[in-house]
């Protein structure tokens, strides 16, 4: 018993340690937000490609029809009472949106149907959602950067299982269809048979692999990736990094390297993604705060939306941290990467 | 979280002292409170709703009203309630009178199935099982490879023969036979749980594996969809078990909850890092103070036992009783504290850690200048921190590649913690000096 008592004096000791001297973060000024960063290194937006692309809604159909949704019953009620925001407050909380984002956007929503006189129920789902398309519209820019001279390297990032490596290559395949060379870069050195998992993608879509030993320095293959780019003529290079939880110190300190690593070579790297998984429930908030954190992260590929999962979690990450959606993964096959529409994603919210 | 959680109770339970009884008010307060937790922990709304029921009805019971903390009185019976729901025996597979026990594995993508297969492998072999893993993943590209990978690196042998998984499990039967194996590890593809051809696929792959232990394998950081994927899967192959994942991450881990309610069967296993060892049986209990934000002092304990040698807690703790903490005993401790992992995770599990510490970021490198600080120092400086004067504070700066500034910091928080560990030992719990940002 009393080892357990010296234990716990020594995890206070711990504790001080932490607090005394090693320092509250040092969350460095890098905390601005993403539009004051690379700029000035010669980074243009492309504009849209002009080849039709599936949309969200055309994928989200199948799965629409099949469920029916929880607003059904409310839509048909006759007037506005405790019990319809009741049912509005549980839509948005199934929806993964969070208690402290669910209980903003109800104030206003209350506000705005009081100001309104919105007396149906009907009515004020319309108004919810027009609030919501409003918060995601805005001015966000969700096109993915391009460099104006030498590779443009886009790096994807994010914890265990989220589909990293399946997004990279759809993203992959779309980019060589739209007539960019695109090179792959296997950072993941850590999980086994991740490499050769990118690589069999490589092959489907026409896309060299660069890839090195596995438990190989990550930085190295990322930079000779870069660097055969380069040598290629390729203008497109997608680094696969190896899935980690963002608790973890030292991997992220990892990727932080990894990402200047991105940096120094002859390449640009315009764009930082975290990938997120749209089952994730709130824990994608501090997941995106801690990436974000490390590695600057400029926009989310929201993956897995072909399910039933509605990811509304990435509502509070624009909101809280002001990092845009950008693209949205809806299936298996390479088609099924679509970029971001903020009235479709509200409409799936509450189908 | 708990701070939170506690404090808010504290509100509604300090007007509550003066009248004596719980009103339905004081209730209904109490459990949205709780309800706004869970919630924000990923319990599905539904099963919120009927958890939150039962605690109701416990709460209105004489037991709170009489107790002296009726906020801790609270607390303690969700969190009993938590472990109910959550309980059941752990980490036991069900193993078939005649084997092989045939395990298969299921779930989302990416929800970790074939590093689980990896893991249970491991646990099963060295506790001299004769293992068989199957990889009938055939959708996801390499994902038989990482299997073998897997397989090896354990010393297990994989099989996966045939285009198409039924036939690659009944192959695998066969060889299970052929290898006198006593338990068999399916390993099967993701698949969304809407997706009606791919869960009719796993209706198949299960009939012919015909499986003892049919676990259910979830992402410790789902949302609110747990409860339909769990459904389903239970629908299509019912569920024995289930397989929490990725639980070393800050997820509060709801999901398990909303899981443990639709499946109604225990949870086995929980992933707990990215090696093959981090695997370990479920500990309802633990999973339930994560749950409500309580820290995991379990965990803790047992990750310092690991790391600590009896002798020297002993001696330590000899030490803290007299008061006696020299620089030295700081050098050791922190390197054991260092051993058990990360600091930040470690904070983490700390109960009733201020919310400050347990956000602030370690920056493990600064833990690095500390040890450089201390080993400049000579024995009798590190016993008498008051011999170091000006040249001797040079001195240890420039042996240490740091400043003098560091280290007097360094000698100036190490006197905090001196006088700290005097309080303790004198019984008193300790104020935490937050430091101002």
């Amino acid at each position: 018993m009393s080892n357990v008592l010296v234990l716990v004096g020594i995890f206070v000791l711990a504790a001080f340690l932490i607090v005394l001297g090693l320092g509250l973060s040092r969350r460095a000024q890098r905390q601005g937000p993403a539009e004051d960063r690379p700029d000035a290194t010669g980074i243009a937006s492309t504009t849209p490609a002009t080849r039709a692309r599936p949309r969200l809604r055309d994928r989200l159909a199948k799965t629409r029809a099949t469920l029916a949704g929880p607003l059904q019953a409310l839509r048909i009620r006759g007037r506005v009472d405790g019990e319809t925001w009741d049912d509005l407050e549980e839509a948005l909380l199934l929806a993964d949106v969070g208690v402290a984002t669910t209980g903003r956007l109800l104030d206003e929503l209350r506000a705005n149907a009081l100001q309104l006189a919105a007396s149906e129920p009907a009515q004020v789902i319309e108004l919810l959602k027009a609030q919501l398309v409003a918060e995601l519209d805005g001015d966000t820019d969700r096109s993915l950067t391009r460099a104006d001279a030498g590779p443009t390297v886009w790096m994807f990032v994010g914890v265990n299982g989220v589909g990293k490596t399946t997004a990279i290559a759809k993203l992959a395949q779309r980019e060589a269809g739209d007539g960019h060379t695109v090179v792959l870069a296997a950072a993941d050195t850590f999980r086994a048979a991740a490499a050769e998992q990118l690589a069999h993608w490589g092959d489907r879509v026409g896309a060299a692999v660069v890839r090195g030993q596995e438990g190989a320095d990550p930085g190295s293959v990322v930079f000779d990736a870069i660097s055969a780019a380069q040598a290629r003529g390729a203008d497109l290079v997608l680094v696969d990094t190896a899935g980690r939880v963002h608790t973890k110190v030292n991997l992220m300190n990892e990727l932080e390297k990894l990402r200047r690593v991105a940096e120094r070579g002859p390449g640009v790297l315009t764009e930082v993604l975290l990938v997120i998984d749209a089952t994730t429930g709130q824990n994608g908030l501090a997941q995106a705060r801690q990436f974000a954190d490390a590695v600057d992260v400029t926009g989310v590929v929201l993956t897995k939306l072909d399910g039933s999962a509605k990811g509304g979690i990435v509502l509070a990450i624009e909101a809280e941290l002001g990092i845009p959606v950008k693209v949205v993964g809806v299936g298996e096959s390479a088609d099924d990467v679509v970029p971001f529409d903020p009235v479709e994603f509200v409409d799936a919210l509450f189908a | 979280m708990f701070e939170a959680l506690s404090d808010r109770f504290d509100g509604i339970f300090t007007r509550l002292r003066s009248r004596g009884r719980l009103s339905e008010r004081d209730i209904d307060e109490v459990a949205r409170e709780i309800r706004i937790a869970l919630l924000e922990a990923d319990v599905n709304v539904a099963v919120v709703k009927s958890f939150i029921a039962r605690v109701k009805e416990r709460a209105q019971g004489a037991e709170v009203a009489k107790s002296l903390s009726p906020a801790q009185q609270v607390i303690k019976i969700v969190h009993e309630e938590l472990v109910t729901t959550l309980g059941g025996a752990t980490g036991k597979l069900t193993m078939s009178p005649k084997p092989p026990t045939v395990v298969m594995l299921a779930g989302l993508q990416g929800s970790g199935k074939t590093t689980a297969a990896g893991k249970l492998a491991r646990l099963l072999h060295s506790d001299g099982g004769r293992v068989l893993l199957v990889g009938a993943d055939l959708q996801r590209p390499a994902a038989v490879e990482q299997l073998r990978v897997l397989g090896e690196r354990v010393g297990v042998p994989v099989y996966s023969e045939g285009r198409d998984p039924v036939k690659v499990v009944k192959g695998a039967l066969r060889e299970a036979d052929r290898l006198d194996a006593t338990v068999v590890i399916v390993d099967t593809a993701g698949r969304l749980q809407i997706d009606a051809d791919l869960m009719d696929e796993l209706r198949r792959v299960g009939k012919a594996a015909q499986p003892h232990d049919s676990l259910l394998v979830v992402d410790a950081m789902t949302g609110q969809e747990a409860v339909s994927v769990a459904e389903a899967f239970d629908d299509a192959v019912g569920l024995d078990g289930v397989i929490l994942t990725k639980i070393d991450g800050d997820a509060r881990g709801g999901a398990a909850l909303s899981v443990k309610e639709v499946v109604g069967k225990p949870i086995l296993f929980a992933g707990t890092g990215e090696k093959l060892e981090d695997f370990e049986p479920f500990h309802p209990d633990r999973m339930a103070s994560r749950i409500l934000g309580m820290g995991d002092v379990l965990t803790l304990i047992e990750k310092a036992e690991e790391a600590f040698d009896r002798e020297e807690v002993e001696e330590a703790e000899a030490k803290l009783r007299k008061g006696e903490l020299t620089l030295e005993d700081f050098l050791q401790q922190m390197r054991q504290v260092r051993k058990m992992g990360p600091l930040q995770s470690l904070v983490g599990m700390l109960p009733g850690m201020p919310k400050e510490l347990r956000d602030a970021e370690v920056d493990e490198g600064e833990l690095g200048k500390v040890e450089a600080i201390i080993c400049s120092m000579t024995p009798d400086e590190r016993r008498q921190p008051s011999l170091i004067n000006g040249s001797r504070r040079l001195r240890i700066a420039r042996g240490s590649g740091t400043t003098t500034q560091d280290v007097n910091a360094l000698l100036k928080q190490f006197k905090m913690v001196q006088q700290m560990m005097r309080q303790v030992a004198r019984g008193k719990r300790p104020q935490l000096p937050l430091p101002g940002r």
